[in-house]
C-alpha cells in the first residue's frame, strides 16, 4: 500500500453522506438494522422456546444440539442455501443471524428460569399465584439479569457477524472491507472496524444501562 | 374477630409419592381453631409434606383434609392459597420487588388498590418490629432476620385466619431465633391465628406450641400432647429420645417463677440507683444472675442461681430494680405446689 497514509480523512468526509447506497452514513445505518433485527426476531423466538425447554426439561438436550450445529454451519453455506429462496436481499442475512443468536438466547432463557431461586418460585405458589402470573410476574423479571447478559452476546456477536453479509451484497459495514481490499485502499477498512466496534460498544452499553435501569434489585449479584 | 377457614382436621390422611415413598402415613389430627399446633420429628419424617397438603401444594393420595370443615380438594388451589399465610426457611422473599410490595404481595393477588394494599404493607411491617424506613429497599439490603420478619409480614398481609410455618426461624442465628420467636408469641397472642408451625427443633416445639405433635421417620405421629404433658409423659422410647435429656430441667419453663419466695437483698449485694450491679467479693466484683417473677419461669430462676457465685438469684421488676434475693430451697419450696402447673 506504498506510502498511502492509513486513513485519508478527506475521503472519509466526501463519502459520509455522498448520497449512494455506499456512503458511510447509510452502511452504518444499514448494519444498524441488520444486526439488531436478527437479535430482536431472536430473542421472540427464544422466549417461548426457552421458556418450553426450561418448563419440560427433555426438550432441552435436542433444542441446543440442532442449535449448535447449526451454529457451527459456516454462514457462507447458510447463505448460499437461502440464496435460493430469498435472493439478494437482506432477509437471506437476517435469517442465519437469527439462527445464530437463538443459540445464545434459547440457553440464556433457560438459564434466567433456572436462576429463579426454588423457595421463591415456592413462596409464589403458596401465596396463590396462578401459572401465567407466577410466570409474567415473579419468574420472568427474576430471570431478566441472566438474559439481559445472553442477549449483550447475542447483539455483539450480530453486529461483528452482518459484515459477512458482503459477500452477497448485503453487509452494511461490511461492504467497506471488500471496497478497501480491492482498492487496496485502507482507510475504508479502518473507518469500518472502527464502526463495527463502535457500534458495539455503543450497543453493550445501552443494554448495560437498561439492565441497570429494569434490575435495580440485582445489584447484589453484580457486586458478587 | 376474622371468622372464615379455621379448624383445620387431617382424617386418615396418606401420602405416597410416585417413588413409592410414604412421607405421611394415615395420619389424623385437629388443629383447633386459635392455636399453634407444632408438627416436630427428625429430617424426612414427613412434615414439610403435611404442611403442603392443608394448602394443596401437595395433594393427598390418601384420606381427607378439612378447613372448617370443608375438603380442600373442594377448593381451587389459588383462591385457597390466599386465604392461608405461609412462610418458609429462606423466607422466598421477591428478590426483585421491594419490601413493602413483598408484604403486599397477597393484597394485590386479591385485588385490592394499591395504596390500601401498601398501607396495610406499612402498618404490617410495624406490626412485626420492623423499621418502616425499610419499606423501600430490596430483600438483598435486609439482614437473614429481618427478611424473616418481612416472610411473617407478608404471611399476615391479607389477614388470613390460618398461617403455615415451615423451619421459618431455622435459617438464622440463635440470638436472632429466640426474639423472632418471641415476637410470634406477642402476635399471636394479639391475633389469634390457627398456627401450624414445622420444626426440627424439639425446644422451639416446646417453646411454641399449644401443643406439639412429634412425628416418627415414616410419617407417623408419635404423640400429640401439650408441651408440659410431652416432657412428663413421653408415649414411647422414641419420644423420650427425641425429647432429649434434661427434660425435667426443661419442664422448669413451663412453671410461672411467682410463686418463689424472696428474701431481702444481703450486704454483699452490690446495688446502685435500685438496679443490681455484682456481687461483692474481696477486691472486686462478681456477676450475678437475674429472673423477673412476674414475666419468668422457674427454669430462669434456677438458671440465675446458677450463676451467681454464691447461688443466690437477684428477683428484679419489670424495670430492673432489685425485688430481692432467692436461694436454692426457696425454688424446692416452688416446686411441689407447682408441679401441675
Ligand atoms: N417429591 C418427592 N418425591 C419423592 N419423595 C419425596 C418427595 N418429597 C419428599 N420426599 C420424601 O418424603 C419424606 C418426607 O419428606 P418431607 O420433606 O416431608 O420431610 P421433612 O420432615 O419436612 O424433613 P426436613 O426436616 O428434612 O425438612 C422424605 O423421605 C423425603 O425424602
Ligand atoms: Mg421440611
Amino acid at each position: 500500500m506504498g506510502d498511502e497514509p492509513l486513513v485519508r480523512w478527506d475521503w472519509i468526509a466526501r463519502n459520509w453522506d455522498n448520497g449512494t447506497p455506499y456512503a458511510i452514513k447509510a452502511l452504518l445505518e444499514d448494519h444498524t438494522v441488520m444486526a439488531f433485527l436478527p437479535v430482536v426476531f431472536g430473542l421472540l423466538i427464544a422466549l417461548p422456546l426457552g421458556l418450553a425447554c426450561a418448563r419440560w426439561r427433555v426438550l432441552y438436550q435436542p433444542t441446543t444440539g440442532l442449535m449448535n450445529v447449526i451454529y457451527s454451519l459456516p454462514s457462507l453455506a447458510l447463505f448460499s442455501i437461502l440464496l435460493s429462496v430469498t435472493g439478494l436481499t437482506r432477509t437471506t442475512v437476517i435469517i442465519p443471524l437469527t439462527l445464530f443468536s437463538l443459540a445464545v438466547l434459547i440457553p440464556a432463557v433457560v438459564d434466567g428460569m433456572t436462576s429463579v431461586p426454588d423457595h421463591v418460585r415456592q413462596s409464589a405458589v403458596a401465596m396463590g399465584f396462578r401459572p401465567l402470573r407466577r410466570l409474567l410476574q415473579v419468574e420472568l423479571p427474576i430471570a431478566v439479569p441472566v438474559v439481559l447478559a445472553g442477549l449483550r452476546v447475542a447483539t455483539v456477536s450480530s453486529i461483528s457477524l452482518v459484515s459477512v453479509g458482503a459477500l452477497i451484497g448485503q453487509g452494511g459495514l461490511g461492504y467497506l472491507f471488500i471496497d478497501g481490499w480491492q482498492r487496496q485502499f485502507p482507510t475504508p477498512i479502518v473507518v469500518g472496524i472502527a464502526l463495527v466496534t463502535l457500534l458495539a460498544l455503543v450497543a453493550d452499553l445501552a443494554l448495560i444501562l437498561i439492565q441497570r435501569w429494569l434490575t435495580p434489585w440485582a445489584r447484589a449479584r453484580r457486586a458478587a | 374477630m376474622n371468622k372464615g377457614l379455621r379448624v383445620i382436621t387431617f382424617e386418615g390422611v396418606t401420602k405416597r409419592y410416585p417413588d413409592g415413598t410414604v412421607a405421611v402415613d394415615n395420619l389424623s389430627l385437629d388443629v383447633p381453631d386459635g392455636s399453634v399446633t407444632v408438627f416436630v420429628g427428625p429430617s424426612g419424617c414427613g412434615k414439610t409434606t403435611s404442611l403442603r397438603m392443608i394448602n394443596r401444594m401437595i395433594d393427598a393420595t390418601e384420606g381427607r383434609i378439612r378447613l372448617d370443615g370443608r375438603d380442600v380438594k373442594e377448593i381451587e388451589p389459588a383462591t385457597l392459597r390466599r386465604g392461608i399465610g405461609y412462610v418458609i426457611q429462606q423466607a422466598g422473599l421477591f428478590p426483585h420487588r421491594r419490601i413493602v410490595d413483598n408484604v403486599a404481595t397477597v393484597p394485590y393477588l386479591l385485588g385490592w388498590d394499591k395504596k390500601k394494599a401498601r398501607a396495610r404493607a406499612m402498618e404490617l411491617l410495624e406490626r412485626v418490629g420492623l423499621d418502616v424506613k425499610l419499606a423501600e429497599r430490596y430483600p438483598f439490603q435486609l439482614s437473614g432476620g429481618q427478611q424473616q420478619r418481612v416472610g411473617v409480614a407478608r404471611a399476615l398481609a391479607a389477614d388470613p385466619p390460618v398461617l403455615l410455618m415451615d423451619e421459618p426461624f431455622s435459617a438464622v442465628d440463635p440470638i436472632v431465633r429466640m426474639s423472632l420467636q418471641d415476637e410470634l408469641l406477642r402476635l399471636q397472642s394479639e391475633l389469634h391465628k390457627t398456627i401450624v408451625f414445622v420444626t426440627h427443633d424439639i425446644d422451639e416445639a416446646i417453646k411454641l406450641g399449644d401443643r406439639v405433635a412429634v412425628m416418627r421417620v415414616g410419617g407417623r405421629l408419635a404423640q400429640l400432647s401439650d408441651p408440659a404433658t410431652l416432657l412428663r409423659d413421653p408415649a414411647d422410647d422414641f419420644v423420650r429420645e427425641f425429647l432429649g435429656r434434661d427434660r425435667g430441667i426443661r419442664r422448669l419453663s413451663f412453671i410461672p417463677a411467682r410463686s418463689v419466695r424472696l428474701s431481702p437483698p444481703p450486704a454483699d449485694l452490690v446495688v446502685e440507683d435500685g438496679r443490681p450491679v455484682g456481687w461483692q467479693s474481696g477486691d472486686g466484683l462478681q456477676p450475678y444472675g437475674s429472673f423477673d417473677p412476674e414475666t419468668d419461669s422457674l427454669r430462669a430462676a434456677l438458671d440465675a442461681m446458677l450463676l451467681s457465685p454464691n447461688g443466690l438469684a437477684v428477683a428484679v421488676d419489670g424495670h430492673g430494680k432489685v425485688l430481692g434475693v432467692a436461694a436454692r430451697d426457696a425454688l424446692d419450696a416452688a416446686l411441689p405446689g407447682a408441679a401441675d402447673g
